[in-house]
């Protein structure tokens, strides 16, 4: 099985363990991605979802059970040691970028994910800032030309496009979206989204994307998770998904 | 014109400071109160050395790496054993004062006749205060130099990086604590530097010449960034550090030209220092408040 870009076995987290306060928040999570896939994750508040995205990215350990990324054991590696395979964009705009660098510094920056930063010029050359305008100008939104701007002086949606670059522009084996568009106005929210959308099919990405949006969880990807209590209570892909309409969503979270 | 020639070499003498507490305060974003036992740790490694019979530049290099040593032991204490990073540095200052006597064996010690880096025979030719001016403009230049260029480094970026949003660093694989480590000896470095040169070009070095050192070097920061407000690169703000130094030395020598004596300084300091932190700020609500008015 080596196409499986991720894989959890009876994945478990349980909080404040030994007290009256001791909760599971992931419930023995059995769930393989494939390559390829692109998981949309639902869930309401509490469900487990950023808790799945933690023990994946690292940032939570797992109490029991094992997590593997591609061929490699992953489960007792640090987040930094994971980050060669994987990349992140959180919610908050504040999060994925240094506000006082500027969007060419943290796209170079970017560029060497996972790798050993080295005592070598950062190589800011006149190609690579052409390339890196290239690569912005697909954002279609005004970043190419902003390239020499402190990146906290971006607009929300710029900074989130940003992010989203960074994240991709080192190909990772596994994209984590942690309700990447949900801070940002209507408009730009969808325009970021399909902008998602086309680079992670154009890129064949393997990506999870938490979502609140029922239509976004609809639309886009061809795989669905629903989370409720630290378990995945649905998972449907391929036509199966393709069918499932608004209703049957909302009536399914309504038995939860 | 003699004392104009002298602020100027003590500005450039205790540049390294600024230099040294920008890359912490500024870059880090935290306050690294280390600085006040590096300084004379600096200062004390230097003369010991010096008055051992080690040649100056040696001596000079020592202090330098006492220094990186005294913020080797603040990062770990702060990123390894989560001391608060006020605490860590007051920890090690505290700690340092106990190691500063040991190595001089004496709360001070004197240079008296012993060479200097200001005591060449290239700098014999000078007149009275130049030899000082000279070698704090080359060490300064070098200092500037490599800071600037270490900064547009990959490692130097993500140091940057880890000051700016150390989430967003971790998530690139930056390993923060060992940023976060590496800036505390760096900084620590150049202060002890900064120490064993003004111990050199004073005679001597003793136990207490710590005290308010970390006051002297945020002067240095903050004056240079009151007086060049702009958006600058980072290599031109490295620059008005040095130019905040000098011109705090300005300020020390007018004032004392008025007539305070010696003893008043550490207050004037601090008054200066406070005045240079608000004026920003006041200045903003001033503005607003003429145009208002107008």
């Amino acid at each position: 099985m080596t196409t499986s870009s991720l894989r959890l076995e009876n994945a478990t987290v349980v909080v404040n363990q030994g007290t009256s306060e001791e909760k599971t928040i992931l419930d023995a999570v059995n769930l393989e991605v494939q390559a390829g896939e692109f998981v949309t994750v639902l869930g309401s508040n509490g469900a487990g979802k950023s808790t799945l995205f933690n023990v994946i990215a690292g940032t939570l350990n797992l109490t029991s059970g094992k997590i593997y990324l591609g061929d490699t054991d992953v489960t007792h590696l640090k987040e930094i040691e994971r980050t060669h395979i994987l990349a992140r964009v959180f919610q908050d705009p504040k999060l994925g970028t240094a506000p006082r660098m500027t969007v060419a510094e943290n796209l170079l920056m970017a560029e060497r994910r996972g790798q050993k930063r080295r005592l070598k010029s950062r190589g800011l050359t006149t190609e690579k800032r052409a390339e890196m305008a290239q690569v912005a100008d697909k954002m279609g939104n005004g970043l190419a030309q902003r390239l020499d701007v402190a990146t906290g002086q971006l607009s929300g949606g710029q900074r989130q496009a940003l992010a989203f670059l960074m994240a991709t522009e080192k190909r990772p084996e596994l994209l984590l979206l942690d309700e990447h568009t949900a801070a940002l106005d209507p408009k730009t929210s969808a325009q970021l989204m399909a902008l998602t959308d086309e680079q992670i099919k154009a890129q064949q990405l393997t990506a999870m994307m938490i979502t609140h949006n029922l239509s976004d969880a609809l639309q886009y990807g061809n795989r669905l998770l629903v989370m409720s209590e630290g378990k995945i209570a649905m998972d449907v892909d391929g036509t199966a998904k393709q069918a499932l309409t608004l209703e049957d969503m909302l009536a399914f979270f309504n038995r939860y | 014109m003699e004392i104009l020639v002298s602020a100027i070499g003590q500005g450039l003498l205790w540049a390294p400071l600024g230099i040294g507490l920008y890359l912490t305060f500024r870059i880090l974003n935290f306050p690294d109160m280390t600085v006040e036992g590096t300084f004379p740790l600096g200062a004390a490694v230097a003369v010991t050395m010096i008055s051992n019979g080690v040649t100056p530049f040696i001596a000079t290099l020592c202090g330098m790496l006492a220094g990186s040593l005294a913020g080797l032991v603040t990062g770990l204490l702060y990123t390894k054993g989560k001391v608060p990073i006020l605490l860590a540095g007051i920890l090690s200052m505290t700690a340092i004062y106990s190691i500063n006597l040991r190595i001089m064996g004496q709360a001070n010690r004197s240079l008296l006749d012993l060479p200097t880096l200001f005591s060449s025979s290239l700098l014999d030719f000078l007149p009275k205060n130049f030899p000082m001016v000279l070698v704090g403009l080359i060490f300064i230049t070098v200092i500037v130099g490599l800071t600037a260029l270490f900064l547009k480094t990959e490692l130097g970026q993500a140091f940057i990086a880890t000051g700016d949003n150390a989430n967003m660093s971790r998530s690139l694989g930056i390993n923060t604590d060992n940023m976060t480590i590496m800036g505390l000896m760096i900084s620590n470095a150049l202060i002890g530097l900064g120490g064993a040169l003004v111990a050199q070009n004073n005679g001597f070095a003793d136990v207490n010449m710590g005290i308010g050192t970390i006051v002297v070097a945020l002067a240095s920061i903050i004056i240079g960034e009151v007086v060049y407000s702009d958006q600058m690169t980072l290599t031109e703000r490295l620059i008005t550090v040095v130019i905040g130094s000098i011109i705090y030395r300005f300020v020390l020598v007018i004032v004392l030209e008025v007539g305070f004596n010696a003893d008043d300084l550490k207050l004037v300091s601090a008054v200066i220092l406070g005045l240079a932190l608000m004026l920003p700020n006041v200045g903003k609500r001033l503005s607003i408040k003429l145009k208002k008015e107008a």
